[in-house]
């Protein structure tokens, strides 16, 4: 990555034709999946979009300072609800958009903190009990908060959100930009394109970064770290809380997109998934977690798709339910990836270069 | 020569084991302080008391003046401490210069905004960081492999990353545990060389040491534990002559 970044601080020119271009590819996105797919395959990819931010969010816990933590769908129920809960009938209360995306933002970071602070002397499989517990928690909490007091309204959970509002925009609602009709989840997509850029963007700086450093220290040694001086107790808690403020800020642009929220959107599934996005695409590698979460929430609905579509050539009819046949090849597709690749689809650079040194050194023996 | 580091009767147990008995010494600014004793007299214990791993059950150390109350070993390395490990304890899949430049974190500042607007004080101490850490890597000889990591590097070269990482957090005081544990004659005589250029530029040394020449033939003074209690403290010389050093080290019935 940082090679990567330097080569291209060399030449500026190219830096900025490889921008427009990804911008342009960006942009153009929808309509090719929309004219080509249909539109229900937008509505996928702004899914991938918010599992990319879940899944930057999780990679400064996991990759970077390597703290295991099963229970980060938490802080993505923690966004989605404070936006349900402050846009909506529930309580009478409809906040715009942007105070309520820092807010969600703000009360997930203190979620993670207030997560953090009891597991800091935790590691390894003990923290990811105890995060996994925290997980639960707060979704049986929002599951039975509606007596005596109703706050989340419980299983049933909250319906009537207000979309996503931006001037005079309502992003529920099909627009037309120069006689071009854009649909709503076009428009939900550039909104998520643009926090998922921001969010890469916070990513790749903090990286590159003192602070970067010493989250990658506790990962690698965690006494050493602490001789060097590194408050080990605030630096955690900072990945604790930076991760978590990615989560919350995907929950609220979940809330409202979908308009609907309920306890079920955030179960034991939802954490793993996200975890297995930063450990498929490259535990640590910022470009690797992207694709791991891009592949994660595309791949599913592709073989979703395809069982219906195979099985109808091959036998005439369905035999086997899509739902459940999906799932026995996603898991099939999990086991294939760690086997053969170990360290990621995409591994750091750096990590590559290590497997390559290791088997030019093997080869160097034999010879 | 004024008083760098005073421990007073520092004591340390571990269930029955009394690891450290009323362990009391002074250091000296700007000299080498060997500490040497057999297999398990507790070098190690005492170090770990002393850069706040462990916590002591009685006994104060004084540092710099000031007391040193060992809170948190991070903090220990604000006060100046800075410390080795006989097992290396590298950064691995960090490579040699970023390792140092972790070494750097407690006398820097920028946060995360810092971190993420990059403004021109950011970068400025992003660059400082990294001038000196290069310089350090220069100093202990593994300039040439700052971009590798620092798992590939060869053993001496561990150690001397370790010693440069160290430096990096400006210590007062440079404790080095076993720093020549397991290298061979040539990277001993080289790592002798780099502690005697840390001397002349005066850094303070705790140097916990198996090899004896290498104790004797560096360090000012030298104090020698046995079963968790001091049973010498003088100039290599003296000590070398003390009976009960020589029991403790070859054994009661030969003395």
């Amino acid at each position: 990555m940082k090679l990567d970044l330097a080569a291209w601080r060399g030449d500026a020119r190219w830096s900025w034709a490889g921008i427009a271009l990804i911008a342009i590819a960006l942009a153009a996105l929808p309509f090719v999946v929309g004219r080509g797919f249909g539109n229900s395959w937008v509505r996928v990819l702004d899914f991938a979009l918010l599992y990319i931010m879940l899944s930057l969010g999780l990679n400064i816990v996991v990759g970077f300072a390597g703290l295991l933590d099963l229970g980060y769908i938490a802080f993505y129920a923690v966004g989605a609800y404070l936006y349900a809960l402050l846009a909506s009938p529930q309580f009478g209360i409809h906040l715009p958009f942007w105070v309520i995306l820092p807010l969600g933002a703000a009360v997930a970071a203190l979620f993670g903190i207030l997560l953090g602070a009891p597991t800091l002397r935790l590691r390894g499989d003990y923290l990811a009990i105890v995060t996994l517990g925290f997980g639960e928690i707060v979704r049986i909490f929002l599951n039975n908060l509606n007596a005596p007091v109703n706050i989340t309204n419980g299983p049933q959970g909250i319906a009537q959100i207000d979309p996503v509002r931006i001037g005079a925009v309502v992003l529920s609602k099909s627009q037309s930009w120069f006689g071009v009709e854009v649909p709503s989840v076009y428009l939900y997509y550039y909104l998520f394109v643009a926090l998922a850029l921001l969010v890469i963007f916070i990513t790749v700086r903090l990286e590159d970064s003192r602070i970067g450093r010493a989250w990658v220290a506790i990962r690698e040694d965690e006494i050493a770290a602490k001789a060097c001086g590194i408050n080990t107790r605030n630096i955690k808690l900072l990945a604790f809380a930076m991760g978590a403020t990615f989560g919350g800020i995907a929950g609220g642009l979940f809330s409202g997109f979908q308009q609907f929220v309920s306890p079920e959107s955030f179960a034991l599934m939802e954490s793993i998934i996200v975890l297995c996005m930063v450990v498929l695409g490259g535990m640590g590698h910022i470009p690797g977690v992207i694709l791991g979460g891009v592949l994660l929430a595309v791949l599913p609905e592709v073989l979703r798709e395809g069982a219906s579509v195979w099985q109808r050539g091959l036998f005439g009819r369905i035999l086997i339910d899509p739902e459940s046949l999906r799932m026995l090849l996603f898991g099939l597709a999990l086991i294939a990836v760690m086997l053969y690749r170990p360290a990621g689809l995409w591994p750091e650079a750096r990590r590559r270069r290590e497997f390559a040194a290791a088997a030019g050194e093997r080869k160097g023996t034999r010879g | 020569m004024s008083v760098l580091l005073e421990a007073r009767g520092v004591s340390k147990s571990f269930g029955g084991v009394q690891a450290l008995r009323e362990i009391s010494l002074t250091i000296r600014r700007g000299e080498i302080y060997g500490l040497i004793g057999p297999n398990g007299a507790g070098k190690t214990t005492f170090f770990n008391t002393l850069t706040g791993l462990y916590s002591s059950d009685r006994g104060t150390f004084t540092f710099d003046g000031a007391p040193l109350s060992v809170k948190a070993p991070h903090e220990v390395a604000l006060a100046g401490i800075a410390r080795t490990f006989q097992n290396i304890r590298l950064f691995a899949n960090m490579t040699s210069l970023e390792n140092v430049m972790v070494g750097r974190h407690l006398r820097t500042r920028a946060g995360v905004l810092g971190a993420v607007l990059r403004n021109r004080s950011t970068r400025a101490e992003e660059a400082a960081i990294e001038r000196r850490a290069r310089e350090l890597l220069d100093y202990v000889g593994v300039g040439s492999r700052a971009n590798d990591l620092a798992r590939h590097l060869s053993y001496g070269d561990q150690r001397r990353l370790e010693i440069a990482r160290a430096l990096a957090t400006e210590p007062k005081l440079l404790a080095l545990d076993e720093p020549a544990a397991g290298m061979n004659a040539t990277e001993t005589a080289a790592l002798r060389g780099l502690i005697d250029s840390l001397r002349r530029d005066g850094v303070t040394i705790l140097l916990i040491e198996h090899d004896v020449r290498l104790v004797m033939g560096l360090c000012d003074r030298v104090a020698v534990l046995d079963y968790g209690e001091k049973i010498a403290e003088d100039v290599p010389e003296k000590v070398q002559k003390d009976p009960k050093v020589i029991e403790a080290y070859l054994g009661g019935s030969l003395a």
